[in-house]
């Protein structure tokens, strides 16, 4: 399936995949994350239950500290 | 396009929330001041020191004060009717609401990445309509081409989401005050789409 992901197109293996699976494909390791999966807050409890599909818009943004 | 009176004019009219006064706070309540902002709510609880001056909007001899009462000082140097409600407290998902409920926008300006995620967590919940603007991503020196704006429906997270500060890899001036006016230009970004 082809995805946007942080605003570049990206293609995964499969139809379906769940946020949690894309991070560790993607291997963002660090704590502090931000996921918008079409502009809708997704949680960290929410990773392995919500669900991404084709032509979804989704963005995984570290936070990192500094300021 | 509108002139800079109208844009001032507009700008007057409206309210934005800083949330912490460090070095993307102090410079992008600076930047926002200057372009005429009318209404700023700011907090913080932390006081100038020695250490803030490579970066945040103070001086020698503010050492000591309330980073809050410091820039509410600076900010009326440069436009003394700039209506400035400062408060001396520690952004919590308790007063969240409480302090920014008001705003048109938010920025985010916190240094701790805990910090930003409850932040930016929290508002979506408590307030989810009002735009904020975040920041990631800004120590050190260099890579300049690698900072962007990612949004997201009601958020904007700036900076390049990598460089984290450390003992070894400090903020500097340059791209603190860098990814604090971009934080500063998207908030013109969103209020002033009403304009044109």
């Amino acid at each position: 399936m082809k995805i946007i992901l942080n605003n570049r197109e990206e293609e995964f293996s499969g139809n379906c995949l769940s946020v949690d699976e894309i991070i560790k494909i993607k291997s963002f390791v660090f704590k502090m994350l931000v996921v918008r999966l079409n502009s809708k807050s997704v949680k960290k409890e929410e990773y392995s239950s919500t669900y991404v599909k084709e032509g979804d818009d989704l963005k995984i943004i570290h936070l990192v500290s500094g300021g | 396009m509108p002139t800079y009176n109208q844009i001032r004019a507009f700008l007057s009219q409206k309210t934005i929330g800083i949330a912490g006064a460090g070095g993307l706070g102090s410079n992008c309540a600076e930047s926002l001041l200057r372009c005429g902002a009318g209404k700023l709510i700011v907090a913080d609880y932390d006081r100038v020191s020695d250490s803030n001056l490579n970066r945040q909007f103070y001086f020698h001899d503010q050492i000591g004060e309330k980073k809050i009462e410091a820039l509410r000082d600076n900010l009326l140097r440069i436009n003394p009717f700039a209506s400035l409600q400062m408060h001396f407290a520690k952004v919590s998902p308790e007063n969240i609401a409480l302090l920014y409920s008001t705003c048109d926008v938010v920025v985010e300006a916190f240094d701790e990445a805990s910090e930003k995620l409850m932040f930016i967590e929290e508002m979506s919940l408590q307030l989810p309509l009002i735009p904020v603007v975040a920041a990631s991503g800004l120590a050190g020196w260099g890579d300049i081409e690698k900072i962007r704006s990612i949004k997201s429906g009601n958020l904007i997270i700036c900076g390049d989401g990598e460089s984290e500060v450390s003992e070894d890899n400090p903020t500097l001036a340059p791209k603190v005050r860098i990814v604090s006016n971009i934080q500063a230009d998207a908030v013109l970004e969103i209020l002033l789409k009403e304009l044109v």
